[in-house]
């Protein structure tokens, strides 16, 4: 098997992108998995790909077009979450369906770029630049810094935000943290991942994790694991079968989830699910 | 004279168009357990939390240890106060075990950028100990029973070495044995930490054993405040739920008319 494609520019590009980003996406990928708000990935990507194309339409960077309306999305999601007028999964629902409106409007409205647009939804890993890479980098390095600074407060906020707040924790600012994180990583992963294929990078590794601890450190580095076996995993076989890489990607993250629930230690505790809330637990 | 704990003076709380509390004021000392009962909506949970800042006031002011309670030290209190609500449906398979559930209790004390240390696991093996809840330390919190996670609740309460106690209708879908054993650990918890204790419930048979003051709410009002000797009878039920005194009588045989009340442990 000839293996020298690895020696080129743009595959050690793709291989760091795929390591940075399976990192950084499965890091936010368990926040997404235990505030039980899967939705959040997939609003966000939307917000950032309408952002992206208009900057494509009005000729600014498409990356701050996709950075602003990611955390325009994030702003409008905390506050609609919190008031209770709606459920977050309504919420989500109504900014993501904005958004991908908006995304179409300008796809109709700017027909020229109408080819970048799908670079963009679908992303292509294969021609991120190093400018792109260090842009990861950057935001890899403060998404875990993040996680590893501020692990307590974020363990009691998604744990529970009555008690996180109860106990002192300044819950409401870390939620909301947590959601700008989520619309930034999406942000620079937009090229290489792509809008579309982003949220399942951001919530396959976790929910694959979740099926396999009860420690929620050890869910961060499974998550992390799995997030960037799926980038390599999917670019040899999208080398090897000449394929699309994003769909590759994402189709090994998947496969990895199913792995999980098939092996999952958690299958047993089904039965705690209908257990009724008094009595005793089993010793 | 001892100043109080908290005090609250002509609260009014406004929940969109409804108006949940009206005028509400209570003093309450250091030391003293205090039952709050009343029917459904009468405003019970948000009497007890404008204590720890979770409900705003629309009108009036409370002081909590001495504080004005406001946004700017909301964060502050609240590391004195500890609070348990109801159960609520923890799912069995989030990745958070019991000793990690209490190590929270330490959390807002501990502040940012600190991590907890020797000293700190100590307070919740302590916690644990006195909860009765050691042996179940490293079990993931959502396979625990109603019963047992209110027992985590209360340790995560002790963790955090508050000067005030709120309860809000902790032994609410508990069966019989689990609401008595609950009852009997906050109990002992408020003596020997010298806790200032404001429970709501509904359970009226366990106020006499375990209240010193007892606070009656009905639409958004106080509409009596007293020993529980005194003021848990027919008469103050029947006005209280809304209920005639022969359905009150009926329903609780145990109170007689007198305002005794007939303790049926002896």
């Amino acid at each position: 098997m000839d293996f020298s494609i690895f020696g080129y520019q743009f595959m050690q590009n793709a291989i760091l992108a795929a390591f940075l980003a399976g990192i950084v996406c499965s890091a936010i990928g368990v926040f997404v998995v235990l505030l039980h708000m899967p939705f959040i990935g997939v609003a966000m990507s939307h917000a950032a790909f309408a952002g992206a194309l208009l900057g494509l339409w009005l000729d600014f960077n498409p990356l701050l077009g996709a950075l602003i309306f990611s955390l325009a999305a994030a702003s409008v999601i905390g506050p609609l979450a919190d008031r209770g007028a709606l459920s977050p999964e309504t919420s989500l629902g109504v900014v993501f369906s904005l958004m991908l409106g908006l995304a179409f409007l300008f796809i109709g409205i700017i027909p020229s770029t109408r080819s970048a647009a799908l670079d963009l939804l679908w992303g292509s890993i294969l021609t991120v630049s190093r400018g792109d890479i260090v842009l990861l980098a950057i935001v890899a390095v403060v998404v875990i810094g993040m996680v590893v600074i501020f692990f307590k407060e974020i363990q009691a906020t998604i744990f529970s935000r009555s008690v996180a707040m109860a106990v002192g924790l300044p819950a409401t600012v870390i939620l909301y943290a947590v959601l700008f994180l989520t619309g930034v990583t999406v942000t620079v992963t937009l090229r290489s991942i792509g809008g579309l294929l982003i949220f399942s990078l951001i919530l396959n590794p976790a929910a694959a994790a979740y099926q396999l601890t009860y420690s929620m450190k050890i869910m961060f580095l499974l998550a992390a694991v799995f997030g960037v076996v799926s980038g390599w995993v999917g670019l040899i076989v999208s080398y090897l079968f000449d394929l699309p890489s994003g769909a590759t990607i994402v189709l090994t993250s998947s496969v990895i989830f199913l792995l999980a629930v098939l092996f999952s230690p958690k299958r047993r505790v089904k039965q705690w699910e209908n257990k009724a809330i008094n009595g005793e637990t089993a010793r | 004279m001892v100043d109080a704990v908290i005090k609250i003076e002509n609260a009014v709380v406004v929940y969109r168009d409804s108006v949940a509390l009206n005028g509400v004021s209570l003093k309450v000392d250091p030391g003293e357990f205090v039952g709050i009962i009343g029917p459904n909506g009468a405003g019970k949970t948000t009497l007890l939390t404008i204590v720890n800042g979770f409900t705003r006031l629309a009108g009036g002011q409370a002081w909590v240890l001495g504080q004005t309670v406001n946004g700017h030290n909301r964060h502050e209190l609240r590391k004195q106060v500890g609070y348990v609500a109801q159960v609520e449906n923890t799912d069995p398979r989030v990745p958070v075990n019991v000793r990690e559930v209490v190590m929270m209790g330490r959390y807002g004390r501990l502040g940012l950028f600190h991590r907890p240390g020797a000293s700190d696991r100590t307070v919740v093996d302590e916690a644990l100990e006195m909860v009765g809840m050691s042996h179940l330390a490293n079990r993931p919190i959502g396979q625990l029973s109603g019963g047992e996670q209110q027992r985590v609740g209360i340790a995560r309460c002790l963790a955090q070495e508050p000067r005030i106690f709120l309860l809000d209708e902790p032994t609410a879908s508990l069966d019989w044995k689990a609401r008595a054993d609950i009852l009997e650990l906050v109990k002992r918890i408020h003596d020997l930490r010298y806790l200032t204790t404001l429970f709501v419930t509904h359970d009226l048979d366990a106020l006499p054993h375990t209240c010193d003051r007892v606070v009656l709410m009905k639409n958004g009002h106080i509409i009596g405040d007293g020993a529980p000797d005194k003021l848990i009878n027919t008469e103050t039920l029947s006005r209280l739920y809304d209920l005639p005194v022969p359905v009150v009588e009926e329903r609780r045989p145990h109170i007689h008319r007198t305002g005794d009340v007939h303790r049926r442990d002896g």
